[in-house]
């Protein structure tokens, strides 16, 4: 699986390095050996269904769970030699909260500090600048009780980045938030990328947060299967898309086996997504080609959706959302 | 030198948060005194006639205090189960410091608090007819302070055990009662069936009541007190350690061991 294309900006370099890495819980086998780099400076995408294994390969990176087999390197420490080194390196921002919600921002951060050894007078200017990054610095001394969601995500950020982490780890970092509070945030993570060059591996199950990503690793039942940048992942599905749908699909898919075989086409519920090269030339031949037996139309760009479904055979959409919709309600309990 | 930051970080925390905690601050105190006020008349009136050196009341207040120390640090000790339920342990776990620091942190922590609590309830001394000496603080303060830790200790390592809040009550429960019963705070321990004598000698709050007893009462009861007492208060304090040093090591395997 591993091949050169997985590793492919040679030069760069490497600040997370990944070797069949292995976890197995029990008899099932959460990740399956999967080899990845991370580069400096990079927001790299874990992108996949919920229990694909992206939780728990982060856990892995972050020392918080021990590989059955395989290691990495996180920036310079052994995950399995030199777990100290690792945990002094990364800032982590958890999928459920993990803020003390008795206490008030500004000592939520200062524990932190003092944990990870910031000397006082350090943690007297970082924690200025980075409660004035994620704007809670007239919030400092409140109790995060009163915090909102996406407020208390943002402080878990800030806390993350006060230790200046070498790497900041975000898992499902939108999770349980409305959409608004979602925009907002990724405008911070941009933001800490562009004006901070800070190295970003955050994982997601949503397709449209994956765009942001420099590249993205596709992960499915704990193995990779496709690692690249938004844009060269989808010109593995065409350049447009054409998702039809067909009165009767069994009728539609016989006729476009039998005049165009050339058009590769996956079937994702009620619709028959068709790649193609030039959609809006071929889109009236086909609509010529079936006469009254197509209800609906839609000619678009790929998505990383499209990709998935390439991949995988599955679509992103099939996956129940009911076990994570109650984890992210329980993250807002307080 | 990281490692000693680290334990006073994670124990300054729960000090925060119990401080923040007004309701519990004031359950804490005044449970101990009603008890006292209650309990302590009510027997006094009726059952406790036998001689006792000193006033029922005033019999009862060192194990009360004592009791008081045992139900604050073990109430404390829940802030590890609380924040493994709520996310914070995480956290905690993904810092660069070793788990025998988050542990001991959390001993201190509630020991420290629980410890404050004994010195709290020595302040109401005098309402119970109880004079006391100065110069027996610091002693008391050690033996409170040995107290409050085994008992964290235990408390820590079932806090380590068990997964819910829920689980650590229902076990709480089961070890306060007999803890407190076989403790000699309510009747002395000199004049049982020998099983329970056994069974209270395996018990670290029967130490911390003696050894509270006589430092508390001495001067009020003077030789009558003799004869209810089990150990020198050196004695019972070597004990305490030794229950300490044995508890806090298995809640810090116990803690280290999980996660």
């Amino acid at each position: 699986m591993p091949s050169a294309d997985l590793f492919p900006a040679a030069g760069r370099r490497a600040l997370i390095t990944c070797r069949e890495l292995k976890k197995n819980f029990k008899k099932i086998e959460a990740v399956r050996g999967i080899s990845f780099d991370v580069y400096e400076e990079e927001l790299f995408g874990f992108l996949g269904p919920n229990g694909a294994g992206k939780t728990t390969t982060m856990n892995m990176l972050a020392t918080l769970l021990t590989p059955s087999s395989g290691d990495a390197i996180v920036a310079g420490h052994s995950i399995s030699m030199d777990r100290d080194g690792v945990r002094r390196s990364i800032g982590m921002v958890f999928q459920d909260p993990s803020l003390d919600d008795r206490l008030t921002a500004e000592e939520n951060l200062r524990f932190h500090a003092q944990l990870y050894g910031v000397s006082p007078a350090d943690y007297r200017r970082r924690s200025e600048e980075v409660l004035r990054l994620v704007e809670l610095w007239d919030r400092r001394f409140d109790i995060v009780k009163t915090f909102s969601g996406g407020m208390r995500r943002r402080l878990e950020i800030a806390r993350g980045l006060i230790h200046h982490p070498q790497v900041l780890f975000l898992d499902e970092p939108t999770l349980g938030l409305d959409p608004q509070t979602r925009a907002h945030l990724w405008d911070y993570l941009l933001k800490l990328k562009k004006e901070r060059h800070m190295t970003i591996f955050l994982t997601t199950h949503q397709m449209n947060e994956a765009e942001y990503c420099d590249r993205i690793c596709v992960i499915d039942h704990g193995q990779i299967v496709a690692l690249d940048t938004p844009a060269k992942l989808k010109k593995l599905v065409g350049d447009d898309v054409i998702s039809v749908r067909p009165k009767d699909p069994s009728r539609v898919k016989a006729e476009l086996d039998r005049i165009f075989q050339q058009v590769k086409y996956v079937e994702d519920g009620a619709y028959l997504h068709l790649r193609v090269s030039d959609g809006h030339t071929f889109l009236p031949i086909l609509l010529t080609a079936l006469p009254g037996e197509i209800e609906s139309v839609t000619l678009r760009e790929p998505t990383l959706d499209d990709v998935f479904l390439h991949l995988t055979g599955r679509s992103f959409r099939d996956e129940p959302e009911t076990s994570k919709m109650s984890r992210g309600f329980r993250g807002h309990r307080h | 030198m990281r490692a000693a930051t680290a334990i006073r970080t994670i124990a300054e925390r729960e000090l925060l948060r119990y401080v923040r905690d007004r309701g519990r601050v004031f359950v804490t105190v005044f449970q101990p005194l009603m008890f006292l006020v209650v309990f302590g008349s009510g027997l006094r009136s009726s059952l406790a006639r036998s001689s006792f050196g000193v006033d029922y009341i005033s019999f009862m207040y060192p194990g009360t205090v004592a009791m008081s120390i045992m139900s604050v640090s073990f109430f404390s000790t829940i802030s590890t189960v609380w924040d493994r339920e709520f996310g914070f342990l995480k956290e905690i776990m993904v810092a660069p410091v070793s788990r025998t620091s988050i542990a001991l942190g959390k001993t201190f922590g509630a020991a420290i608090i629980a410890m404050s609590q004994g010195l709290l309830l020595l302040c109401f001394a005098p309402l119970v007819g109880i004079s006391l000496r100065p110069q027996v603080i610091p002693a008391a303060l050690v033996i409170m302070l040995l107290l409050a830790s085994a008992t964290a200790g235990i408390g820590l390592l079932v806090a380590s055990l068990v997964r819910t809040v829920e689980n650590f009550g229902v076990i709480m429960n089961l070890l306060v009662f007999p803890m407190f019963f076989l403790s000699g705070a309510f009747f002395p321990l000199t004049a049982v069936p020998t099983w329970m004598k056994i069974v209270s000698s395996a018990n670290p709050m029967a130490y911390g009541v003696d050894a509270l007893r006589q430092m508390l009462l001495a001067p009020t009861a003077g030789s009558g007190l003799m004869p209810l007492l089990l150990h020198p208060a050196s004695l019972d304090a070597l004990y305490l350690l030794a229950f300490s040093s044995v508890f806090v090591s298995c809640a810090v395997l116990a803690f280290s061991r999980r996660d």
